[in-house]
Order: structure tokens, then C-alpha cells, then sequence
């Protein structure tokens, strides 16, 4: 059966497109430039775009969380406060600050693949991040601990000596909720630095591909600005030290 | 027509067997991977719908019992909501044409494209294990407490089987936005871009910030139900109203992913049946962004009945007015475009001629909707589905039919029995219109749904309907009897025939497996139907 719009019928126009031969690429093809990107720069900025989008989706990710608390913490002020008093300062900060200089091994590692330092330094950097996250996830661990031994983790066996149990165990519920998700981050994080440690050591990144190191690295900033945002929520909002 | 076509090498014979249709890269061969599942989930779905109805043909409970007929509409609304009318274009009809819409080889992602379509049947595998195994019956908004305390059902199995879901269409989204940003050929500027492109670019923009919200909210409701952690129920010290805005914030963006890629696909049949230039382009082009960002900001008009303050109501009523203004701004430009142009009446057409139709009367009963004191009246009747299934149904099914019969050729290079294509859209088109149209005035009469029994004044509506839906199911199957002979028996289609514009026109049927042997350098406007000072298109 044919068609109603011939050719014939409808005269056209100048074809819309011209298919040209694209210009020739300067470079010669890199080991590493997948078959369908015209050259180097365009597969970076691909997946550096790429890492950007997704990080994007990870904010209303946790956003939908954030909502949450900010809804119930609006609802009872007062009951927020008194539970977050249970929580531990002293390790929510150790483990800022751990957080923080996993951060810098990490701007350390990809600086160093960039400038294309030995596959040494930059398996170096990238141990270095891997040992400050296991430290965050075994603090981490100390603290969750404690709020089992203590009866603070909600359901049938919490137990809240205070003037709001019901505010204290809805704030734990987003206390657990909220830190296990960045908890399971951290471990995917984790798994993604092996995969780039045992690529650093294989030495595959130079000055001219290091895509990888760089967008693992913006994921793991992403991960360690999350916690800049709970920590204060959770720890230390209304909070006075106890004495 | 050139039927004695010599075999090329193209994506669909460029290797064979179960493993490199299974491990394929290949934009296209994904495609058609989304299109045989999505098909199956539609059918699927489509089974529920038709219990649904048997069992609404007479105002007693003789079919099913209540408690499974509750199990049978959710379980419809899940498979074609989640598995269908979300992944049908973008999925299909988008991941094979963006990529070759703007000249580039593939998405930005090959990988993580195949990763999405095993995740969608991850998901897809929660899901069907979760209904064969009790099934779920609160209904396909989950609302709390009842999903996360009174419901006894696989409530925590079903939200898995989205929450995974979920992620597919997240990853979907993430490689379309790179793709248009970085894969477009040389020249092709944004304003050079197909509406199809365009609409897919604002559909993604929701499935990445919208898509995450659903994920947390089904997530914390399986926590709830299976930790007893306290966020929706109030017996826990929870807030279920918290439940409907975290929803509803992505569920109503959601409807606009579902119509905005078959908005994509009216727009270009419209051009090429019209064979004239879109009337506006700009305007329908940032339409669809307007849809997407005021999309975020009305989700409340689904909780005027909640107990939410009346000053909230008022301000998402006004809202909600507002997102019918691009909307209708499409359909002027589309009506614009065919004005005096040579129409002609080929089977994708029709089905465009239908989607304006059916989408105009979706839409006008939305602004009803969106009038806090009519929705009082209708909230939670047989007005709201037969509202949504209009758009939903009428819009985005026709959509996808239309495009589907418009891209064929260039899919499998085969043409369709246009008769039969012709009389399938007509039957379905008349099924459609029984089937929901009856449901406007009973509703409007106050039928409420989601029971499975009915005042014995309203049979006659609900027997026309069902008479309706017998029609619409028999329309939907001729397409596929005739689309499967058409890959064996049908017509060889020449590169374009159409005589359409656009860049996967010029590149033969089935297409090469690398698209473009050259990187094309775009020139000016891909659609252009004459010349650009005549349109001022650059
Ligand atoms: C033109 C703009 C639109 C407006 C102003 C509008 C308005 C509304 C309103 C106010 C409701 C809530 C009714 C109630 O529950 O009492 C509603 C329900 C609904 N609308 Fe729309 N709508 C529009 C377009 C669409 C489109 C394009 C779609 C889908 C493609 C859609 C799908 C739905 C669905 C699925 C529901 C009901 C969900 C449920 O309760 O299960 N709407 N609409
Ligand atoms: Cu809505």
C-alpha cells in the first residue's frame, strides 16, 4: 500500500540537513574514547553532565527526607530537641571531621591522576579516602549500637525516659532513616573506590583520561555534603551541651 | 516502491541469537527490548481492566468478591500506570529516535540504557510476583495508614517493585538530558531541534527530579509497615496527609511524563501530515518546559478533600489553571498548523486527529476538576476516571499508537496494511468513547469508584461502558496481528515514505547499526516543510 504523500503530489523544499562528512578528528583515537563519541573532551563532559543529573535526582532522593523532618520537627519543636540531646556529639563530630579529610585525600587523588603523578600516589589518595570512610562507618556503627542498647531505635522496643516519647521516636525514625540511606551511600562509595583504585593501579589515568577519578569524586563530595546537612539537623540544632 | 531491495547490513541483522539481543548497546534494539515488555505489561494490564468491567456489568458483587476486586484495580492501575504509560514512548519510540534525531550514534549512556530496561524487569518481576502471591489492594496511590498499618497485603512487594521501577526511569531520563546536551551533531542548535526531542528533553527533566521523591515515599512506607517507623501513620505519631503531598508531589509531574512525550509525537505528525512547518515552534517548544516546571507546583489539587487549609486549596486551584495554559497553547498551535495545510488522512494521522480530540475533553474536565467546590462534588467518582483516562488513555495511548505507526517503516522497513490501520484506530477510537464517556455522566451522578457493587440506577452507564471496553480491547489487539505480519509480509518501506523531514529520514530502513556512517552537519531547521525565510525559522 502506498503511502498518500508522494513526491509527486507535494514538491519539496531543500533538503533540511546537509550530510556532510564531519571534519576529520585531530586526534588519534585514544584507547579509552567509546565508539560513539566523536572525540575525548565530548565523552568527559558526557559523563561529568552525567554525575551532575544523577546527583540532582540523589538531592530529592534525600529531599522527600529533609521534608519530612522539617514537617515533624515544626510539629514538636520540644520533642525534637529533647532527642537529639540523646544523640552523641562528640563522635557526630569526630565524624565530620573524618568526613572531611576523606574529602581532601579524594581532591588529592583525582588532582593527582590530572597531572598524571605515579599510579602509586594515586592509588595512595585513593586508600587514604577508602580508610576515612570505613573509619565513618565504623563510628557510625558505635553510635547505632548505642541506640540499641539504650532502646532508642523505634518499634516495638523503644523506650524513652523523657516529657515526648512520641516526638523522640518519630525523630528516631528519621534519625535511622535519614542516616542509614547516607550510611548505604558511604558503602556504595566504598564499593566504587576499589573499582577506581584497581583501575588507578592498572594505570589507565593519565593528564588525557581521568573521567572517572573525577566523577567518582564529585559523587563522594556529594556524600560528605549530605552529612554537612545532617549533622547539624540532627546533632546540634537547639542543642546545649550537657554538662 | 522498491521491494526487491538488496539485504544491508542494518541493527536488526547485524548479529543474531538470544545473547546479542540480551547484551546489545544498541539504542534501537533496546528500544525494541522496551517495546515487546511494555507490550506485554499493556496486555497485562489490560487483562485487570476487562475483570474490572465484566465485573461492573451488573450492580452486585457475583463476579469477584470485594476484596479481590479491590486487588484487581490496583493491580491495574500499578501495571499501567508504573509499566506502561511511563516507559511506553519515552522508552520505546524516544530511545530509538532521539539519538538519530539529532544526528549522534547513540545515547550518551549505551550501558546504562541496557541497565535501565533490566531494572524495569526487575521491577516489573516484584511486582507480578507480588500479585500472583495475594495481591495488593490499596488502591495504585498507596495511601497511609492504610498501605503502611490496616491493608494485610503485599503492600512492601509492590513498593519495591516501583521503588526499583523507579530507578529505570531515573537512569532513562539522566542519558536523554546528557544525550540532547552533548551528543547533538555539529549545527544542530537547540532551536533547531524536533519538538519529539524537545518534549522528551522536559519529560526527562520530571523523571529525574520527580521520580526520587515517589522512590523515598514507597521506600519509607516499607520501613513503616515493616519496621514500625513512625513518619505516616498516626497511631505512631505519623502525619498520612505528609503521605499524599510526598505522592502526589510526584504523581501529578508523573501524568505530565506520561502526556508530554505523546504531545512529542502529535507535534511532528501534525508537520508531516500537514506537510507544513509547526505553527509556533518556539512557543510549543517552551510549552513543554512551562508543563514541566508548573507540573511541580499543583500536586495539591489532589488533597482539596484531605483537611488541607482552604488558603492551600485556593492557591493550588489558581496553579492548576495555570498548567492548562501551555497545554492549551499546544493544542492552538497544533490546530494552527493544520489549518489550510494539504492534510491527508494516512493511519498516524488519525490517530494525531484523535489525541487532539480526546486530550482537549481530558483537559477541560481537569479545569472542572481544578474548581474547588465542583471537586468536592466529583472527588473520588467515576468523573476523576473517566478525567484521566481521557489523558491518560485517550492522550497518551494514541499518541504512542500514532507514533508507532508513523516510525514503523523506519523500525522494522516494513509498512503496515493501511486499511487495517485505519480500521483499528476507528475501532478504537469509538471503544474509547463508550468506555469512558458514560463514566463522566454517571459519576457526575455520583457512581463513586473503587467498589465493586453500585446503585441499581446506574447499571445502564456502566453496561454501555462495558460494551465500550469489549470494543476498545478488541481495537488494540488488531494492531498487533497486523504489526507481527507486517515484519514477515509487509511492504518493503523505502527510507522515508512519507516524504517526511527529519534526520532518521534520510538514513535508510531499519537503520545501520552506527545510525550515521558520518557525523552530519545540520544546516538549518531538521524539519523544515519550506523554506526557513518563509517561516523564520533559522
Ligand atoms: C489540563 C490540566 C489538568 C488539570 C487542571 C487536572 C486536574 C485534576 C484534578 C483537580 C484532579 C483531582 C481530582 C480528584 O481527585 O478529586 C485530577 C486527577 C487526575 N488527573 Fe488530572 N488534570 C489535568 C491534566 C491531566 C493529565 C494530562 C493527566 C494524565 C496524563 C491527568 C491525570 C490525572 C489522574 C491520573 C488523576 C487521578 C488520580 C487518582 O486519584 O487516582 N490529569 N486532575
Ligand atoms: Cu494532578
Amino acid at each position: 500500500m502506498r503511502s498518500a504523500l508522494s513526491e509527486q503530489q507535494f514538491p519539496q523544499y531543500p533538503a533540511p540537513v546537509a550530510i556532510q562528512p564531519a571534519p576529520a578528528p585531530e586526534h588519534a583515537h585514544h584507547p579509552w574514547l567509546q565508539h560513539h563519541f566523536d572525540n575525548m573532551e565530548q565523552q568527559a563532559e558526557a559523563s561529568t553532565l552525567g554525575m551532575w543529573v544523577f546527583l540532582s535526582t540523589e538531592i530529592l532522593f534525600f529531599g522527600g527526607l529533609f521534608m519530612a523532618y522539617l514537617v515533624y520537627r515544626h510539629a514538636s519543636p520540644e520533642g525534637f530537641q529533647e532527642a537529639s540531646h540523646e544523640l552523641n556529639r562528640f563522635w557526630g563530630t569526630t565524624n565530620t571531621l573524618v568526613l572531611i579529610c576523606s574529602s581532601l585525600t579524594m581532591a588529592l587523588a583525582v588532582r593527582a591522576a590530572q597531572t598524571g603523578q605515579s599510579r602509586k600516589t594515586q592509588v595512595g589518595w585513593l586508600l587514604g579516602t577508602m580508610v576515612f570512610g570505613v573509619g565513618f562507618l565504623g563510628i557510625k556503627a558505635i553510635e547505632y549500637y548505642d541506640k540499641f542498647v539504650h532502646h532508642h531505635v523505634p518499634g516495638p522496643y523503644f523506650h524513652w525516659e523523657g516529657m515526648y516519647p512520641k516526638p523522640a521516636e518519630q525523630f528516631y525514625s528519621l534519625y535511622f532513616a535519614m542516616t542509614g540511606l547516607h550510611a548505604l551511600h558511604m558503602i556504595i562509595g566504598l564499593g566504587i573506590m576499589a573499582v577506581i583504585a584497581v583501575m588507578a593501579w592498572r594505570g589507565i589515568f593519565d593528564e588525557e583520561y581521568y573521567t572517572p577519578v573525577e566523577v567518582a569524586g564529585l559523587y563522594w563530595h556529594f556524600v560528605d555534603i549530605v552529612w554537612i546537612f545532617l549533622f547539624p539537623l540532627l546533632y546540634l540544632i537547639g542543642g546545649h551541651f550537657k554538662g | 516502491m522498491d521491494t526487491t531491495a538488496t539485504p544491508t547490513l542494518n541493527y536488526l541483522n547485524n548479529g543474531h541469537g538470544l545473547k546479542s539481543w540480551l547484551l546489545t548497546r544498541d539504542h534501537k534494539r533496546i528500544a525494541l527490548l522496551y517495546l515487546w515488555s511494555v507490550t506485554a505489561f499493556f496486555f497485562l494490564g489490560g487483562f485487570f481492566a476487562l475483570m474490572i468491567r465484566l465485573e461492573l456489568l451488573t450492580p452486585a458483587s457475583d463476579l469477584v468478591q470485594p476484596d479481590t476486586y479491590n486487588k484487581l484495580f490496583t493491580m491495574h492501575g500499578i501495571v499501567m500506570v508504573f509499566f506502561f504509560l511511563i516507559p511506553s514512548i519515552p522508552a520505546t519510540l524516544g530511545n530509538f529516535l532521539i539519538p538519530i534525531m539529532i544526528g549522534a550514534k547513540d545515547l550518551a549512556f549505551p550501558r546504562i540504557n541496557l541497565l535501565s530496561w533490566y531494572i524495569y524487569i526487575l521491577g516489573g518481576l516484584f511486582t507480578i510476583t507480588a500479585a500472583l502471591t495475594g495481591g495488593v489492594d490499596t488502591g495504585w496511590t498507596f495511601y497511609a495508614p492504610y498501605s503502611t498499618t490496616a491493608s494485610n497485603s503485599n503492600v512492601i512487594l509492590a513498593g519495591l517493585g516501583i521503588f526499583i521501577t523507579g530507578f529505570s526511569s531515573i537512569l532513562t531520563g539522566l542519558n536523554f538530558i546528557v544525550t540532547v546536551h552533548r551528543m547533538r551533531a555539529p549545527g544542530l542548535t537547540w532551536f533547531r531541534l524536533p519538538l519529539f526531542v524537545w518534549s522528551h528533553y522536559a519529560t526527562s527533566l520530571i523523571m529525574i527530579l520527580g521520580t526520587p521523591v515517589i522512590a523515598i515515599t514507597v521506600l519509607l512506607v516499607a520501613v513503616e509497615r515493616g519496621l514500625h517507623l513512625g513518619i505516616f501513620d498516626p497511631a505512631l505519631g505519623g502525619d498520612p496527609v505528609l503521605f499524599q503531598h510526598l505522592f502526589w508531589f510526584y504523581s501529578h509531574p508523573a501524568v505530565y511524563i506520561m502526556i508530554l512525550p505523546a504531545m512529542g509525537v502529535v507535534s511532528e505528525l501534525v508537520q508531516a501530515f500537514a506537510r507544513k512547518n509547526i505553527f509556533g515552534y518556539a512557543f510549543v517548544a517552551f510549552s513543554s518546559l512551562a508543563i514541566a516546571i508548573i507540573g511541580f507546583l499543583v500536586w495539591g489539587h489532589h488533597l482539596f478533600v484531605s483537611g488541607q487549609s482552604t488558603y492551600a486549596g485556593l492557591v493550588f486551584s489558581i496553579i492548576s489553571m495555570f498548567v492548562a495554559i501551555p497545554s492549551a497553547v499546544k493544542v492552538f498551535n497544533w490546530t494552527a498548523t493544520l489549518y489550510k495545510g494539504s492534510v491527508s488522512w494516512d493511519s498516524p494521522m488519525l490517530y494525531a486527529f484523535g489525541f487532539i480530540g480526546l486530550f482537549t475533553i481530558g483537559g477541560l474536565t481537569g479545569l472542572f476538576l481544578a474548581t474547588l467546590g465542583m471537586d468536592i462534588h466529583m472527588h473520588d467518582t467515576y468523573f476523576i476516571i473517566a478525567h484521566f483516562h481521557y489523558v491518560m488513555v485517550g492522550g497518551a495511548i494514541f499518541g504512542f499508537l500514532g507514533g508507532l505507526h508513523y516510525w514503523w517503516p523506519k523500525i522494522t522497513g516494513r509498512m503496515y496494511p493501511e486499511g487495517w490501520a485505519k480500521f483499528a484506530c476507528l475501532n478504537i477510537f469509538i471503544g474509547f468513547n463508550l468506555t469512558f464517556g458514560p463514566q463522566f455522566i454517571v459519576g457526575y451522578l455520583g457512581m463513586p469508584r473503587r467498589y465493586a457493587m453500585y446503585a441499581p440506577e446506574f447499571q445502564v452507564w456502566n453496561v454501555l461502558s462495558t460494551a465500550g471496553a469489549t470494543i476498545l480491547g478488541i481495537g488494540y489487539l488488531i494492531p498487533m496481528v497486523y504489526f507481527t505480519w507486517s515484519i514477515f509480509k509487509g511492504e518493503i518501506a523505502s527510507a522515508n515514505p512519507w516524504g517526511a523531514r527529519g534526520l532518521e529520514w534520510e538514513i535508510p530502513s531499519p537503520p545501520p547499526t552506527e545510525n550515521f556512517l558520518v557525523t552530519p552537519i545540520v544546516t538549518h531547521g531538521t524539519h523544515q516543510y519550506a523554506p526557513s525565510h518563509e517561516v523564520g525559522i533559522v
